[in-house]
């Protein structure tokens, strides 16, 4: 896995680590060094902010520690990923409610976490909460026939909340060991569309207490600098546990779901790659940065 | 979708204006300024780099007006170049040969291609008048030829699938005869989405684009898209020689840089931007909307169309016609800031307004809209048509019947003051070929 992580990542790395390469182990940064990284920080999509911060940081860090500027990269990008949350204990049924905008990849994501868990052993089961856009529950139930996991959905213009609730309610009463439910995309500036989601999350909660205990929110790799307001405002909607980046096979940075992360103190927890089923991993942030930035 | 990058530059203008002449150092200043706000806002790095340098090189270049303040040519300066790379090339669709007319689609995976699909059948069909054919080549995605299905009926627009082939190329060419056959005027083709970096998918696409021979091919973009936008646009230029773009959820809150580096590196024009969440959220690509969008005017007329999921059709374009004359009166004020108050996110909303007439954070609040209500309440019918005859006694009789003070009265009446006046210069600068107008910029 890890192996395979590294490999979806490299191009990821390599743009940055072929700009970089021109001055690594070189020790003391001198200016055009510094320049090419800010270019290389911002076409990550690291974003303005966090790039000053890191161009400011960077040369005390190397000369105090005593790092070449690769190695001081890496440890002050990890120094501003939060932690990951520890896991809520361990509920049964676990429920994880999946939630972002239009086409950032929720119902993938959905097979896929539903997936992993399957293959821990798992009892698990899906539930498509999207019953807004034309043919989502067929996406999901025919994802469920591939994966063999049971599915919930209902007719589109059912109200999400009552497909939600009647998930829930049937895997608790089921048995099930774990809970995907998937939301509709939408757009965390529409007021409206975002009370639906809190809704949703409450609607859960009356069905299993303390349930959804997980709420992730998907982005796309290819994200702007628009990520940090997506989150805040899904954030202002229902309590976000984590991110999952998605699409990180391009030539996507994943810089701007980074910079998310370090602003508001949620941790990525999954990120995904490639189209299959199978293709998602657990986060490491380690791995994570390393890849990014070439070592 | 630009407001952050509005703030800034009227920011940066404010302090600009307040100086005497443009010189090389304030012009770097607000160059910076610019440079920054435009990476915040999601431009490619390489892209506002040569965007400032081009700028300042205007500025310094002495292509200026005498008639205007050194904010304003500034400001000038930015916008006439920021239409200009919006605005390469047309922004129509172009149909030169025989029909069917083949529309290609084309993007990475959720970027809103099979929304966009139906909803450009929705548009030619009332706009044009077109016969489509919905096709769906997207054979990847799970559903997605029932996504399609449903949407083709939403739209009113005819549907061609085969689910017993797997190769989208002969279902492509097969949609073709189809649409001869049953007499469709245009085909949309939809494919799967797929990465820039796919060669094995970006050569199928390129198989079916020589299958069905489009006379226009349109990449899907993600208004949301950070500086990946460059190396998306630019390999899907290569490999299938798009002829636009669809840019989508440009009704996302306050980025969309990506709109300025696609023009920039492809020089292809975008031809549509998409918004909402229905079948009729395509509009026709406006780049000096944009453009003034960006430079701090605002964006009315987007006001208006976001006003219109809390009223019809009728109503909205009521509004558009006295704001455009200038007969806004304080009836209507009342009543549109009943409608905002129902449209939920005040903020949203007040940021779609120049900056000079945004009211400070402090008083977005809409319990002072409630009190703006209640003054105007307090008002007789003709007292609210022309506020003009409100003197003193009146004022009084206003703020004791509103429960509010004479000095809240007066501030209000001001505000509106201010916000005809804005109106009036709006309209008067887009005559005098200033394009746009530039309100509240200089105070």
């Amino acid at each position: 896995m890890k192996q395979g992580l590294s490999e979806k990542l490299k191009k990821s790395r390599d743009a940055l680590a072929g700009r970089l390469a021109s001055f690594f182990g070189k020790g003391v940064p001198n200016a055009a060094d510094m320049a090419m990284l800010e270019e290389a920080l911002l076409e990550a999509d690291l974003g303005w902010k966090l790039t000053e911060k890191v161009m400011t940081d960077l040369p005390a860090l190397c000369s105090k520690q005593g790092l070449g500027l690769r190695e001081g990269l890496a440890v002050v990008l990890r120094g501003m990923l939060p932690a990951n949350a520890d896991p809520p204990g361990d509920p049964r049924p676990l429920v994880t409610m999946i939630v972002g905008v239009n086409g950032s990849g929720k119902t993938t994501t959905v097979a896929r976490l539903a997936a992993m868990e399957k293959a821990r052993g798992f009892k698990t089961l899906m539930a498509c909460a999207d019953t807004f856009r034309a043919a989502a529950g067929e996406q999901l139930a025919l994802w469920g026939t591939r994966l063999d996991i049971p599915v919930v959905t209902r007719p589109e213009g059912t109200d999400p909340g009552a497909v939600a609730f009647d998930a829930v309610a049937s895997a608790v009463a089921r048995g099930f060991d774990r809970v995907f439910v998937d939301t509709a995309g939408r757009l965390p500036n529409r007021k409206g569309l975002l009370d639906e989601l809190s809704k949703v999350h409450r609607v859960i909660g009356k069905s299993m207490e303390g349930a959804p205990h997980r709420v992730l929110l998907v982005l796309d790799g290819s994200v702007g600098q628009n990520a940090l307001q997506q989150a805040g405002g899904f954030a202002s909607a229902v309590p976000l546990t984590g991110l999952v980046i998605t699409k990180l096979d391009g030539t996507a940075k994943g810089g701007a779901v980074f910079a998310m992360a370090h602003e508001l103190g949620i941790p990525i927890v999954f990120i995904g790659t490639g189209e299959g089923g199978g293709d998602m991993s657990v986060f490491d942030p380690v791995e994570f940065t390393g890849a990014l930035v070439g070592l | 979708m630009f407001d952050r990058l509005a703030e800034r530059l009227s920011e940066t203008f404010r302090t600009l204006s307040g100086r005497g002449v443009l010189t090389e150092g304030n012009i770097s200043d607000a160059m910076r300024e610019i440079r920054r706000a435009l990476l915040e806002a999601d431009v490619n790095f390489k892209v506002a780099g040569r965007f400032v340098s081009e700028a300042t090189e205007k500025a310094l270049g002495g292509k200026v007006l005498k008639s205007l303040t050194p904010g304003q040519q500034v400001i000038k300066i930015v916008h006439d170049q920021l239409v200009e790379l919006l605005a390469s090339g047309s922004s129509s669709l172009h149909f030169t040969g025989s029909p069917p007319h083949v529309v290609l689609l084309c993007g990475l995976q959720g970027s809103g291609k099979t929304t966009t699909a139906a909803r450009l059948a929705w548009w030619l069909a009332r706009k044009k008048n077109r016969r489509s054919l919905l096709v769906a080549c997207d054979l990847q995605r799970p559903a997605a030829i029932d996504q399609l299905e449903v949407m083709a009926k939403k739209a009113g627009a005819g549907f061609y699938c085969n689910r017993a082939v797997s190769d989208p190329v002969l279902v492509a060419r097969e949609a073709i005869n189809q649409a001869r056959l049953q007499q469709y005027d245009t085909v949309i083709v939809d494919t799967a989405g797929r990465l820039h970096v796919d060669q094995e998918l970006m050569d199928e696409l390129v198989r079916v684009r020589d299958a069905v021979k489009p006379e226009e091919i349109l990449l899907v973009l993600d208004g949301l898209t950070g500086q990946d936008a460059v190396n998306v646009a630019v390999k899907f230029q290569e490999r299938t020689g798009f002829t636009g773009s669809v840019l989508t959820k440009m009704d996302g809150d306050s980025r969309g840089g990506a709109a300025l580096s696609f023009a920039a590196v492809t020089g292809r024009p975008i031809k549509f931007v998409g918004v909402g969440e229905g079948i009729e959220g395509l509009e026709a690509f406006d780049a000096e909307r944009l453009a003034g969008r960006i430079l701090g005017m605002g964006d009315v007329v987007g006001l208006v169309e976001k006003a219109q999921e809390g009223y019809d059709h009728q109503e909205a374009l009521k509004l558009e016609k006295k704001l455009k004359n200038n007969d806004f009166t304080l009836e209507d004020f009342a009543t549109q800031m009943k409608k905002i108050r129902k449209m939920g996110s005040l903020g949203d909303i007040l940021a779609m307004l120049p900056a000079g007439m945004r009211p400070a954070e402090a008083d977005m609040d809409t319990a002072s809209f409630g009190r703006m209500e209640a003054i105007i309440g307090s008002m007789t019918p003709q007292e609210r048509r022309r506020p003009e005859v409100i003197n003193g006694s009146r004022r009084k009789r206003i703020a004791m019947g509103s429960g509010t003070r004479v000095s809240e009265v007066n501030r209000l009446l001001s505000q509106f003051r201010d916000m005809k006046k804005m109106m009036k210069r709006m309209k008067s600068m887009k005559r005098s070929g200033i394009r746009g107008g530039l309100p509240g910029l200089f105070r």
